[in-house]
């Protein structure tokens, strides 16, 4: 046998006493779910908690403003995991709730200062001569907001929300620490079982750049669709 | 129809209206001339509420605008608005800009506000663009859509910020033109503007303003071939 069908022959052993074997395939998938959802319900509490953020630091309530701006700063200024941990083991200790809803919390309450930054600063983007046009035609203040600055401030963000998407996906790698199973922990799981680091660990970095290239993508495709108006 | 009495307008430490009293009547068309930074934008602004005033008082048919009770959103309805930057809405399509306000503030139902919207768009001699948006448009189409826009909350007064200064100069007539239809029709004008030869023809009377008061006002006649004061002779005398 030559030397590369000899690697090949390693190679197919490896894969299956780390992916085959016992079904250890079945981990990383039920690891994806949990990254998936964890994902998907933290974006989704970010973007909420980033608009709340976002009025509250550009209201003129000076009470507002300075709650908007200690969460901000206490977020950006503490690692991920610590918060991840002082969520999970104090502020929800006591509270029966699903794991992954839990890390889902942390995660949402932690991007949601980054969002909070970018929705604030898309809608600081929209020309003054917008707002002006919009009351000059008798719409109030909320009616602007909704039909004319926002709409705008969302193609402006975007981009930059997408971006938050993505690595809130590759932060969530962190919830092993409280016991869930994602794609790392399964990678991690399958390295301890087996003593061969190379497969799980190289298989966990496909798996997360799979989803997140097929998520990138996707969210191109949306953000073309909002540039039509651009079109000249 | 627009009652200004002791207009004063200060930014910061710097003032800008310095005591405006005017009184401009259904029907008149008012052009405002004057020098940059003479406060002529700024006055115009200040009739619906653009800019908050300093001090003095603004009645709009017999209603005072600018007292703290004062709906400022139902008064803004009866003014039209145009900018010199156009400000339409780049994510709406032409329709849309038009019919977003009417049929938003209830004015009118969306099978109306489209109809109004196409009379208003003929009237402009832009029917065709209907469905493009805004940025495939020229400036001078760009700037027919706003009034377009504003005509089609049936507004009582038309106010106009130095629609033609932001122009190429082969577009600036197209736009004019438009504007002396609607002044033919009877519509109640404010414009501010540079174009002298657009005031002399159009106005029925004209206002000279410098340093935040009005030092001349009278028929373009009056104003252009035998002007009093000497700020509007020097003036007149740069730009004619």
């Amino acid at each position: 046998m030559t030397g590369i069908q000899l690697w090949f022959a390693e190679f197919c052993d490896l894969f299956e006493l780390c992916f085959i074997k016992e079904d250890r395939y079945k981990l990383f998938l039920s690891g994806i779910g949990v990254t998936i959802k964890v994902s998907l319900l933290a974006v989704f509490i970010g973007i909420l908690i980033g608009m709340l953020v976002a009025l509250c630091n550009l209201s003129k309530n000076k009470l507002l403003k300075a709650i908007g701006g200690v969460y901000t700063d206490v977020i950006r200024g503490t690692p991920s995991i610590t918060q991840l941990l002082i969520i999970y083991f104090i502020i929800f200790a006591s509270v029966d709730l699903d794991k992954w809803i839990i890390a889902a919390i942390a995660f949402g309450v932690n991007s949601g200062a980054y969002v909070s930054e970018i929705i604030r600063g898309g809608i600081l983007s929209v020309d003054r001569g917008q707002t002006e046009a919009g009351r000059s035609l008798g719409l109030n203040a909320f009616q602007t907001m909704t039909r004319i600055v926002i709409p705008q401030a969302v193609k402006n963000i975007f981009p930059a929300l997408c971006n938050e998407f993505i690595v809130l996906i590759k932060e969530t790698a962190i919830v092993g620490y409280v016991g869930l199973m994602d794609i790392q922990k399964a990678g991690d799981f399958i390295k301890s079982a087996t003593f061969k680091p190379f497969m799980p660990l190289v298989g966990t970095a496909v798996i997360y750049y799979v989803l997140i290239k097929i998520l990138t993508l996707t969210l191109r495709q949306i953000e073309n669709h909002l540039r039509k108006s651009d079109v000249r | 129809m627009i009652k200004v009495k002791n207009l004063h307008k200060k930014f910061n430490d710097l003032m800008v209206l310095n005591g405006i009293d005017e009184h401009i009547s259904q029907g008149e068309v008012v052009v405002i001339i004057g020098p940059s930074g003479s406060g002529k934008s700024t006055f115009l602004r200040c009739l619906n509420l653009l800019e908050d005033v300093t001090e003095g008082e603004i009645y709009v048919d017999d209603e005072l605008i600018n007292a703290p009770k004062a709906n400022i959103n139902v008064i803004r309805q009866k003014m039209g608005m145009v900018f010199q930057q156009f400000n339409l809405f780049p994510h709406l399509t032409i329709m849309k800009n038009i019919t977003l306000a009417p049929v938003l503030l209830k004015r009118m139902t969306k099978e109306e506000a489209v109809r109004k919207g196409r009379e208003l768009l003929e009237r402009v001699n832009l029917a065709e663009k209907a469905d493009a948006y805004p940025a495939q448009l020229s400036g001078g189409q760009k700037q027919r859509v706003a009034i377009a826009r504003a005509l089609a909350m049936n507004p009582e007064i038309m106010l106009f910020d130095e629609p033609t200064s932001a122009l190429d100069p082969e577009m600036v007539g197209e736009v004019l033109d438009v504007m002396k239809d609607l002044a033919k029709s009877g519509m109640t004008m404010v414009i501010v503007t540079h174009e002298m030869g657009f005031a002399r023809e159009v106005a029925s009377r004209v206002l000279f303003i410098d340093q935040g008061v009005v030092l001349e006002s009278g028929t373009p006649e009056e104003v252009f071939n035998h002007p009093k004061n000497e700020r509007t002779k020097i003036f007149l005398s740069k730009v004619l």
